[in-house]
């Protein structure tokens, strides 16, 4: 009777030896030695894994800040400076402060500039919307305004203005991952440099067709005349394929350009209303 | 007991409502606007200029590479503007806009309606005379007819499909064409049979056209080797592989071609255009076009000349009324819905479909059911709901693996859907990401 017992327990205890010696082997055997420190930099990372820095996940990031010995090219965009900083103390490395950027969606066409051409009853996807034809408008390089990039953004920070069908981004909330631009088939999204309170002053408008054309499509559409770039003091903009864009690295936020737009095709966000030239004031209302 | 093809197919109704209209000569129009692109392949070179005076088939771009087709002028006049004008496929291309002036046709075009039965051409002159005339396949592809002329080395041609099918609903142009210039579709089988060296062709026509296949089958007995297939109807049956295993009973395996089964396969207009260009000299400058809808007044079979705008023959069938929802170019299951009515019909137009409101818009998106009718129907043996899914979340290796690359985009999945998802639009995108990532490897 108790030999039963005696019986098992030994088999078992022989197999689960056994065991236990196959596992200790295989696990020497496959030993993947790792530095405690990524286990650290992951948990100070803000584990959003957008792939926001370039890389496949937060814990990739980290394994290249552990690994190697200049950082200074590396960044999280949803952490910023301070969770940069913090790798950095820990690790011992110096990293520069980078300045923050925002997701800017660089298309003023709603309705009554834009007017619909035709009616869109396909797939709601901007990337099929895309590939199908030119678009529900008469410009074939603007916002689709079927929400791609709001589906792509793990922050929350885009939604669609149901007045305008344009997409909006809160600029508390965006992370600026870049998650959104490689969203976008159009290109119209773009990271600009963030400025103090918030404030901007960008082309909406990607349009890259002549200026009559541009124009007969959008009525905020950019032509491409180059009156911006001539009375730009610091030479922040450029004319390219009838399209101006401002170099927000080179901007210094001084508004002249805003005035001399004729189409209102350039915007000023978050800026204290002016008294003399109140043209775009319209645009900043619809926009912001 | 008749043949079809086992795998998938759905039965439409067929509402052929022009089918008893014979085709109908549409006036040329002020202005046409030709598109330099209207076949697969590369566009053709310009070889005109603004100002320029042309006649009724002369050459104004010529083909740019292998598979690219000539491109001719189908009036007489003046060469407008040379401009990207929005086509049926929705975007801007390259064009050619004409002012017409009279109707001056070139010399060497034989403009006479009399047959010539007689084949003087040898193979290569009429593989020459094809290309020249910028002959496409006229059944919606627009292949360059002379790129499937000419057969790869080590592979030979058997046989040649004639397709007759017209398995999409409202279409009657073939139907029309197979009734009203069958003497010259069969010469056009025997320059073609010449030309490949083959002694064998097979007409597929499905039973909803019996008046077809008894003309066609008792003018064949002259011809010896020509036989007329009839078929059962099922959509999409006169897609290549599916016609072929209608006929052929032979499975053309994926990623292969039909020459792989020593079979060529031609649309009935694209032969009648190989009569035309071979025995007439004439390139392709017309084909027959159905416009046809249930509001229209008048829908008819027209002949028209490339590059016609749509309104023209809209207001020939009748005009547009209130009622209408969507202007289709092509049938109602792969047809295309056109942003304005003033784009050109090109080569590849084989109907223009007003389809009223009520029957046009697309019904709300509900959630999958997992019923699998998208499966069943599928005649190439995908899933497309997984192909959908898989597309929305970008997983493209995995795409490759279940074979999207072998849709046929016959939209029967998404006519079939119960929960009307749009399967086919995701396909189609996961598709042509697959193919531009294949097409990238091999580079």
């Amino acid at each position: 009777m108790y030999s039963i017992i005696a019986y098992s327990f030994i088999s078992m205890a022989g197999i689960g030896g056994l065991l236990a010696i196959v596992l200790y082997i295989v696990s020497q055997k496959f030993k993947v030695i790792e530095d405690p420190m990524i286990d650290e930099v992951v948990a100070i990372l803000p584990q959003a894994n957008c792939g926001g820095c370039g890389f496949a996940g937060c814990r990739a990031l980290s394994e290249a800040c552990v690994s190697r010995d200049d950082i200074s090219q590396l960044y999280c965009p949803v952490g910023g400076n301070s969770v940069m900083a913090e790798i950095a103390e820990l690790l011992g490395k110096t990293i520069p402060e980078k300045d923050p950027m925002v997701a800017v969606i660089r298309c003023n066409g709603h309705h009554s500039n834009r007017p619909r051409t035709n009616q869109y009853d396909g797939a709601a996807s901007c990337k099929i919307k895309n590939t199908l034809y030119t678009g529900d408008t008469g410009c074939a390089h603007g916002c689709l305004g079927e929400g791609d990039c709001v589906k792509v953004c793990n922050f929350g920070a885009i939604s669609i203005n149901p007045e305008t069908s344009l997409p909006v981004v809160d600029d508390n909330a965006c992370a600026a991952c870049g998650a959104c631009v490689k969203a976008c088939p159009r290109n119209v999204i773009e990271l600009r440099k963030k400025s103090a309170k918030d404030r901007k002053i960008y082309v909406s408008c990607v349009n890259r067709e002549k200026g009559t054309v541009a124009r007969k499509s959008c009525t905020v559409a950019c032509i491409g005349c180059g009156k911006c770039a001539k009375n730009c003091p610091h030479e922040a903009i450029s004319i390219e394929n009838n399209l101006a864009y401002i170099d927000s690295e080179k901007c210094k936020l001084c508004r002249k350009c805003v005035g001399e737009c004729p189409t209102g095709a350039i915007l000023e966000i978050n800026f204290p209303v002016r008294k003399a030239t109140p043209v775009t004031s319209e645009n900043e209302v619809l926009a912001s | 007991m008749l043949k079809t093809f086992p795998k998938g197919g759905v039965h439409l109704t067929d509402n052929k409502i022009t089918a008893g209209k014979p085709i109908d000569n549409l006036p040329v129009p002020p202005t046409v606007t030709i598109p330099v692109s209207q076949h697969a392949g590369a566009p053709a070179e310009v070889l005109v200029q603004v100002g320029d005076k042309v006649k009724v088939g002369q050459l104004l771009a010529q083909s740019a590479g292998f598979i690219s087709g000539n491109i001719h002028s189908s009036v007489s006049g003046t060469v407008k503007k040379i401009e990207p004008a929005t086509d049926s496929s929705g975007f801007k291309k390259p064009a050619i806009i004409i002012d017409v002036e009279g109707d001056e046709w070139l010399e060497t075009i034989d403009r006479s309606e009399t047959l010539i039965t007689e084949i003087k051409a040898s193979p290569e002159e009429i593989i020459q005379k094809i290309k020249a005339a910028g002959l496409v396949g006229l059944g919606g592809a627009a292949f360059p007819a002379h790129v499937k002329l000419s057969i790869p080395e080590g592979k030979k041609a058997e046989c040649l499909v004639i397709n007759g099918v017209e398995c999409e609903p409202y279409l009657t142009c073939d139907h029309r064409l197979m009734l009203e210039k069958s003497e010259e579709i069969l010469v056009g089988i025997a320059l073609l049979m010449e030309a490949l060296n083959v002694d064998k062709t097979f007409i597929g026509i499905e039973k909803n056209k019996p008046d077809a296949i008894e003309k066609l089958s008792v003018l064949a007995k002259d011809y010896p080797g020509v036989s007329v297939v009839p078929l059962k109807e099922k959509y999409p049956q006169g897609s290549e592989k599916q016609l072929l295993r209608a006929t052929l009973g032979r499975e053309v395996p994926a990623g292969a071609l039909p020459i792989d089964l020593g079979a060529v396969v031609f649309n009935v207009g694209s032969i009648f255009a190989v009569y035309e260009a071979v025995q007439k000299n004439k390139p392709l400058i017309e084909r027959v076009v159905t416009v046809t809808g249930k509001t229209l007044s008048n829908p008819s079979n027209f002949k028209v000349r490339i590059g016609t705008p749509v309104i023209n023959l809209l207001e020939a069938a009748g005009g547009v009324t209130e009622e209408a929802g969507k202007i289709l170019s092509g049938g109602p299951m792969m047809g295309r819905a056109l942003t304005n009515t003033n784009v050109p019909i090109v080569k590849g137009s084989s109907g223009i479909l007003v389809l009223p409101d009520t029957e046009s818009k697309r019904r709300p998106v509900e959630s999958c059911i997992r019923c699998g009718k998208c499966v069943s129907i599928c005649c190439m043996g995908l899933e497309p709901f997984l192909l959908m899914a898989l597309t929305e979340r970008n997983l493209t290796e995995r795409l490759e693996k279940e074979k999207v690359t072998n849709c046929i985009e016959c939209g029967s999945c998404s006519y079939t859907c119960p929960s009307s998802r749009p399967l086919l639009d995701y396909i189609r995108q996961g598709k042509s990401t697959v193919n531009n990532i294949i097409r990238a490897r091999k580079k």
